[in-house]
């Protein structure tokens, strides 16, 4: 064990002052020190992108950054998404077009898309495929996630 | 499609395709998994880096908290029983006790406050291994010279099923033509995205312990640790909260609990394990690993008259627990026929212990590996007859029902041959076979492929019992109860983690009592809220936990109306549920549900004793089981320089009986064939010629991505199940189940102009080019 240094995360607008050890992860950091457990960790080896978070604006995998190299960043998971009661268009067309069954790879998948579509509204469909191909679902066979991602692009532009 | 706004529309709520109720809160991040708990003790287990051995010595470091085999006194080995097919109790420790026999093993568990400091400690272990001469293939470990690795099990042997129909040997004579296939399926990891885990916390008030755990089985668990540990069951809540898939390999008994347990007690506090993904790949659970020769003696018509089958399960170092690792030769005997009308059956199934991760059920269990032989046979007859694929099925495929297997299977109607021709209608065979050949002159190698298949749901305690098992499952309880609120809560033994049961349940409900969905809640995983239960694998919960909660919704809807005609003082018959309403029919008299149940509750002296108080009714159900049947049909390119296969596009033609929910039902089906392609196509867990495991990543570990798994096209046919009473059939499994086979008979048509032959499974690269080698070579 090594001495921990003292951070801030800003995770969902909102300011978590934590210490952390030097090695350790920004996905455990969220989920054990900030309490956010909406966020997975489904290999720690930044295959299956489950713990993908947005960090100033680009989706990553959380179990491939340390803590420390988020501080003072401006982090969002998958409890910021939604506005208030009202599911964000991703939310919304994960629902409407059943891109989840255990919802275990969701939060994953819901950052990786709209921190792409934030980026390049117009991505094309093959790119699109392409962006989704880096996290792994087991439970859908991904047709309906490409589905609801497309549906929650439209959705976005419209906006 | 909405949940809302259907009021007085008639329409039933089962059947639509309304949005789950799971979603809200998994989408938003409120799902609550066994890892997002905090423990005050954290453990990690020491696991054996080699296959085979004798553990010489295990030095810990000053101070630091591991427990082994030797502190565990009292605990029993998990030592699952069948009581037929000459099974040998083969029993395992929950830490090693002096012998190592797979890679993986936990041989001591290390307990510390954190994560972190756990790891640390265990990497600072000293564990020294007198090494053995491990034996990670079933052949291998079948030769008469081989090791014994338990003293059990003769010969490695653990169980022998054997089969022959009375007549076999006078139709073998008289066959116009024997086929064979040696067929191999690789060994896979069932791979859910969430690895297990468990939490398991002391109550000093009450003594007793709770165990959350991934799992699919919660009240079985339960007994099997009080069973191990030696306490009663009231003395252990077992929770399974929001579990991240299972596919099988959370169904069998991780003795890692076992320890949680043992500990929590011990320490009389909240302790901790969470499986890395390296854990898991080699130390999950696997399945899959078999050797099938099988022969089929056919008349000058093509027609199917006898299989002669011998199957070699490669099952692991033990036998999980509950269903022992039988489950994969026995299901393999079973069903092997598959769709087909053909009486005559000779079969050998055998369970071959190894030095290899023990294997555990996986979605579809034997079935992905039998289809894939059996459809591999049907192509390769097809070719000696120079008959067409779809022609060969059409005229061997079950037509008449209800059918006995030569195994004595009743098989309940089924479209065998309807889901074959919608299929072929589907693809637009022609246009397919004149695309193929333009394409074979600019060099490119399209196939198609087909798979028939037969897939055996929500099968009760009789289908259990048949196989022998001292556990033997199969039937479902659900206890549904109206509240004084007017809210409904069914409390049911299944135990889904993805199926989305808490939906369709509560579209079943809704249709009885007529009430709308959002208004049910379905209660599952805790066992001390839910009725003792089986949980959720084998395409059973629909069926079965369905049929149970129909039980137990029509004994309230019948006592909703008995109060609804004493209060509104009319006739029962006259009684119609509807949009929270209880009408008289062709009056304007109604009377809110939410009314009655509030009156069953506090005013039962206006019932003068003709009514019990309260609005709680329990349904049982254990029925015999029923067929689903599917075609699948994939269309490949495979690139004759690189070995890579391309699945261009995948249809499924299926029968899964009544559908209760279309857009799950579709979700469920389109989950199966990607893990099929996956099987088809990328997974292996490869070992090497240690007994190490060369594919302890996702890297190494090939689940298939949004990239490999193509457009699916499904279409349904619904015939009602005469056995089941919801008139569903079940269809978690067909999915992967036909995929694997049709894919790899689309790859062979792809290679024909070749003359190679691919009967192994997954069909890699590398398996491919190696045949279009040693075919070039040849020639």
């Amino acid at each position: 064990m090594s001495e921990k240094t003292a951070i801030t995360l800003t995770i969902n607008g909102r300011d978590h002052a934590i210490a952390v050890e030097p090695r350790r992860t920004l996905a455990d950091a969220i989920r054990e020190d900030c309490g956010q457990t909406g966020t997975h960790i489904g290999c720690e080896h930044g295959i299956c992108g489950a713990c993908t978070v947005i960090v100033d604006g680009e989706p990553v995998r959380s179990c491939l950054m340390f803590a420390v190299q988020a501080d003072r960043k401006k982090i969002r998971t998958v409890e910021g998404l939604a506005d208030g009661d009202r599911l964000h268009p991703m939310q919304q067309a994960f629902m409407d077009h059943h891109g989840l069954q255990c919802g275990f790879c969701t939060p994953g998948f819901l950052m990786l898309a709209v921190g792409v579509l934030e980026r390049e509204p117009d991505i094309s469909d093959e790119d699109l495929i392409d962006v989704l191909s880096s996290n792994l679902c087991r439970c859908t066979g991904y047709q309906n996630i490409i589905k609801a991602v497309r549906a929650a692009a439209k959705e976005m532009r419209r906006k | 499609m909405s949940a809302h706004g259907t009021k007085g529309s008639g329409m039933t709520w089962v059947g639509r395709a309304i949005r789950r109720l799971e979603d809200p809160a998994l989408l938003s991040g409120q799902g609550r998994f066994t890892a997002d708990l905090s423990a005050t003790h954290w453990v990690r287990f020491v696991r054996s880096p080699v296959a085979a051995g004798t553990i010489a010595r295990i030095n810990a470091p000053k101070d630091a908290m591991v427990i082994t085999a030797a502190d565990l006194k009292g605990v029993k080995k998990i030592t699952p029983m069948l009581h037929k097919f000459n099974y040998r109790p083969v029993g395992q420790s929950v830490l090693a006790d002096g012998v190592v026999r797979f890679t993986g093993e936990p041989i001591a568990a290390v307990v510390a406050a954190s994560k972190e400091e756990a790891e640390d400690i265990a990497e600072q272990i000293e564990l020294s291994v007198d090494e053995a001469n491990p034996m990670t293939d079933a052949r291998l470990a079948l030769a008469p010279d081989a090791p014994q690795i338990h003293a059990v099990a003769p010969g490695n042997v653990i169980l022998e099923g054997k089969v022959k129909t009375p007549e076999f040997d006078s139709v073998w004579k008289n066959a116009h033509k024997v086929i064979k296939i040696d067929a191999r399926s690789r060994r896979q990891n069932a791979t859910p995205m969430e690895t297990r885990g468990g939490h398991a916390s002391y109550d000093a008030s009450t003594g007793r312990v709770t165990l959350t755990c991934t799992t699919q089985m919660p009240h079985l668990t339960r007994t099997a640790i009080c069973d191990v540990l030696g306490f009663p069951e009231s003395d252990l809540r077992l929770i399974a909260p929001d579990v991240g898939g299972g596919f099988g390999q959370k169904m069998s008994l991780a003795g890692e609990y076992v320890v949680l347990v043992w500990l929590a007690r011990k320490l009389k506090s909240a302790v901790a394990w969470t499986e890395d993904r390296r854990e898991n790949l080699i130390a999950g659970f696997h399945s899959r690993d078999q050797y099938i020769t099988l022969e089929g003696a056919f008349d000058a018509n093509a027609r199917l008259l006898a299989l002669k089958a011998d199957i070699v399960a490669n099952v692991g170092a033990y036998s999980c627990f509950p269903t022992t690792c039988g489950v994969e030769p026995l299901m393999a005997m079973a069903e092997m026929p598959g769709p087909y009308d053909v009486q005559q059956y000779q079969c050998l199934a055998r369970g071959v212990i190894t030095n290899t991760c023990t294997m555990a059920p996986y979605r579809g269990v034997s079935r992905p590996v039998i289809t894939f032989t059996l459809e591999r046979l049907m192509d390769k007859a097809a070719r000696a007859f120079a008959l067409d694929p779809v022609d060969i099925r059409r005229r061997n495929l079950i037509d008449k029902f209800p059918y006995k297997s030569a195994m004595g299977l009743e098989y309940d109607e089924a479209t065998y041959k309807e889901t074959l021709e919608m299929a072929v209608k589907a693809t637009d065979l022609p246009a397919f076979r004149k695309r193929q050949k333009d394409a074979r002159a600019q060099g490119r190698h399209l196939g198609i492929g087909f798979a028939t298949f037969s897939e055996r749901t929500g099968y009760g305690s009789p289908a259990f019992a048949a196989r022998g098992m001292e556990i033997t499952p199969g039937w479902e309880t659900v206890i549904v109860t109206v509240d004084p609120s007017g809210f409904v809560e069914a409390r049911i033994g299944s135990s889904p983690h993805g199926q989305g049961l808490r939906t369709t349940l509560a579209q079943i409900i809704a249709d009885e009592i007529g009430v709308a969905p959002e208004m049910i809640k379905v209660v599952h995983g805790d066992t001390d809220r839910a009725p003792y239960g089986w949980g959720t694998f084998a395409s059973r919960s629909l069926v079965i936990s369905g049929g149970a909660t129909l039980i137990a919704s029509r004994k309230v809807r019948a006592k909703l109306i008995k109060i609804a005609s004493h209060l509104l003082e009319a006739a029962p018959d006259d009684i119609v549920l509807a949009d929270g309403l209880a009408k008289v029919a062709g009056t304007d008299r109604t009377i809110a549900i939410a009314k009655l149940a509030r009156e069953a509750y506090t005013q039962t002296h206006r019932f003068k004793g003709e009514i019990e108080p309260g609005l709680t009714e329990t349904g049982h159900y254990d029925p015999p089981g029923t067929f689903s049947n599917a075609c699948h049909v994939a269309i490949v390119e495979v690139d004759v320089e690189t070995g890579h296969v391309k699945v261009e596009k995948f249809l499924v033609a299926e029968d899964a009986g009544r559908i209760i929910n279309p857009m799950i039902a579709n979700g469920q089906v389109h989950g199966g064939i990607a893990q099929g392609i996956g099987n088809a196509l990328l997974e292996e867990i490869i070992y090497d010629e240690n007994g190490g495991i060369l594919t302890a990543t996702l890297a190494d570990y090939l689940p298939p991505t949004a990239h490999e798994i193509p457009e699916i096209e499904l279409h349904h046919i619904e015939t009602p199940s005469v056995n089941s009473i919801t008139k569903a059939k079940g269809l978690g499994e067909g999915g992967c189940i036909g995929a694997p086979a049709a894919v790899v008979n689309a790859i062979n048509d792809a290679l024909s102009p070749f003359g190679v032959e691919i009967d192994e499974i997954p069909a890699t690269p590398q398996r491919i080019r190696a045949a279009l080698r040693k075919a070039e070579k040849a020639a």
